[in-house]
């Protein structure tokens, strides 16, 4: 039925078939845009947001988002500045998923605002004393930078690149991608890093305060490391994840091997940077403040020292070990367990660095604020995951994501 | 975000501010300015040789 928009040589499931993947999906994210569309009308109040958290389970998702999807600035930055030619073969999809992470970052932040008819206020009346104005700033050029990144794939739809002018466009925008990179990787160095800076600068909350370099505090770097760093195991996880689904090899093990090599070393010299920062806030800046280490990891039901541990150790030191070991990194199981706990693991810094900040008590008669997101919230934040999934899906289907797949599965000609 | 707008302040926050921000959407601008009208002049021409 759509065979004639399906790239030349790529085997596609039936339509039918294709169809009933993306209505399962799509009832998924219905639940979630009835969700949204009740936060928009009703208000905020839908939410279990209070004074305590008025930073909830979306910022949480939001900034998640926005790391794992470190990985298009990243790997566009190798591929692009650095020259590192195999990255050609995984860039496109590195550009959908990050494109998929940042239009799900600035759909949640229009939830967010509960008036998104205001949302460009922040562009217009402007405060420019904001680390969030800046992120809000980076955060939507550089989503332009991610749509213009993408263009070119949709422009290469078989059908659509026989039109003369999308072809010539397609290629020249191609011929000057460099540019376009290099202006990603200088808006995505700014927000990842003060989203970062918006949790350091905060005196009022010991859990999160830190030193700095002039007006930028430590936390403002490690999240721009950290997005770098983990942000290709996310692309690597989703690759896999496709090629689980669609059972088919769609990017060489040596391309693969390199992306996983370099995130390994950055995430070895992110956990180590992060490792001394840890151990100077707990020695030094905690205890000027008054606080002691024990106080922000005990008397609560929730979190205690696993926290950190598994944050630091079982999903930064283990990954980072795993990628920069060949053997290990060679090795597809342990590759996966690697990438999976990355991508966990940078998930769990954002949630300790949004939510545990919240919950931790500040003043001598406050106690832990425990929180649990309402069924809104929930649903608003898996509405970006189905989100993610269909377009995933359509874009593997009409466009020539993967430039290695042809070669790596060749469609057998039919006998009669 | 213009000079015009009445909160706007000649220092040096809106000139950080909006300056890295003016630059960034000016290459953007600019880039795909140069790329469609490329792409037009070439569709015009058609040179036939764009392969990639």
């Amino acid at each position: 039925m759509d065979s004639a928009l399906i790239p030349e040589g790529a085997k596609r499931c039936s339509f039918p078939k294709f169809t009933i993947g993306i209505a399962i999906v799509g009832a998924v994210l219905l639940w979630g845009v009835f969700a949204m569309f009740l936060c928009w009308f009703k208000g905020l109040n839908q939410t279990n947001m209070n004074d305590y958290y008025g930073f909830a389970l979306w910022i949480w998702a939001d900034l998640a988002v926005i790391a794992v999807g470190g990985g298009a600035f990243f790997t566009g930055l190798l591929r692009y500045i650095f020259k590192i030619d195999e990255l050609k073969n995984i860039i496109n999809f590195a550009v959908i998923i990050g494109f998929i992470c940042y239009s799900s970052a600035l759909l949640i932040l229009a939830i967010d605002i509960g008036q998104p008819l205001r949302g460009w206020f922040i562009f217009w009346h402007a405060n420019v004393h904001s680390m969030l104005t800046e992120v809000a700033f980076c955060l939507s050029a550089y989503f332009a930078v991610l749509t213009i990144e993408f263009i070119p794939n949709i422009l290469e739809n078989r059908q659509v690149n026989k039109v003369p002018f999308f072809h010539h466009l397609a290629h020249n925008m191609h011929g000057v991608m460099a540019v376009f990179a290099a202006t990603g990787a200088f808006l995505s160095f700014f927000h990842q890093g003060s989203l970062g800076g918006v949790a350091g600068v905060m005196y009022g909350r010991p859990f999160a305060v830190r030193e700095g370099l002039l007006i930028w505090p430590w936390t403002f770097f490690l999240f721009t490391w950290s997005a770098a760093a983990f942000g290709p195991c996310f692309t690597l996880l989703v690759t896999r994840i496709t090629e689980a689904v669609t059972g088919k090899k769609l990017v060489k093990d040596n391309v693969i091997h390199l992306l996983a090599k370099i995130s390994g070393w950055m995430i070895v010299t992110y956990i180590i940077a992060k490792i001394i920062d840890t151990i100077y806030w707990a020695m030094v800046t905690a205890p000027s403040l008054g606080f002691t280490l024990s106080h922000f990891y005990s008397n609560n039901g929730f979190y205690g020292y696993w926290i950190l541990i598994a944050e630091i150790v079982v999903c930064g030191i283990v990954p980072g070990v795993l990628l920069v070991m060949k053997s290990t990194r060679e090795n597809p199981t342990l590759r996966l367990v690697a990438i999976i706990l990355g991508t966990i693991g940078v998930c769990l810094n954002r949630w300790v660095m949004v939510l545990q900040i919240m919950a931790v008590p500040v003043m001598s008669f406050d106690t832990w604020a425990l929180y649990f997101p309402s069924w809104q919230e929930i649903a608003t934040t898996i509405l970006p995951v189905a989100y993610g999934i269909i377009l995933i899906a359509v874009a593997y289907r009409y466009l020539p994501v993967f430039p290695q797949e042809q070669e790596l599965n060749p469609v057998e000609p039919v006998t009669e | 975000m213009f000079p015009f707008c009445f909160e706007w302040v000649w220092d040096i926050g809106h000139a950080i501010f909006f300056g890295g921000f003016w630059y960034a959407i000016s290459i953007l601008g600019a880039g795909m300015t140069f790329c469609i009208l490329k792409a037009a002049y070439d569709t015009m021409n058609d040179s036939g040789d764009s392969h990639h």
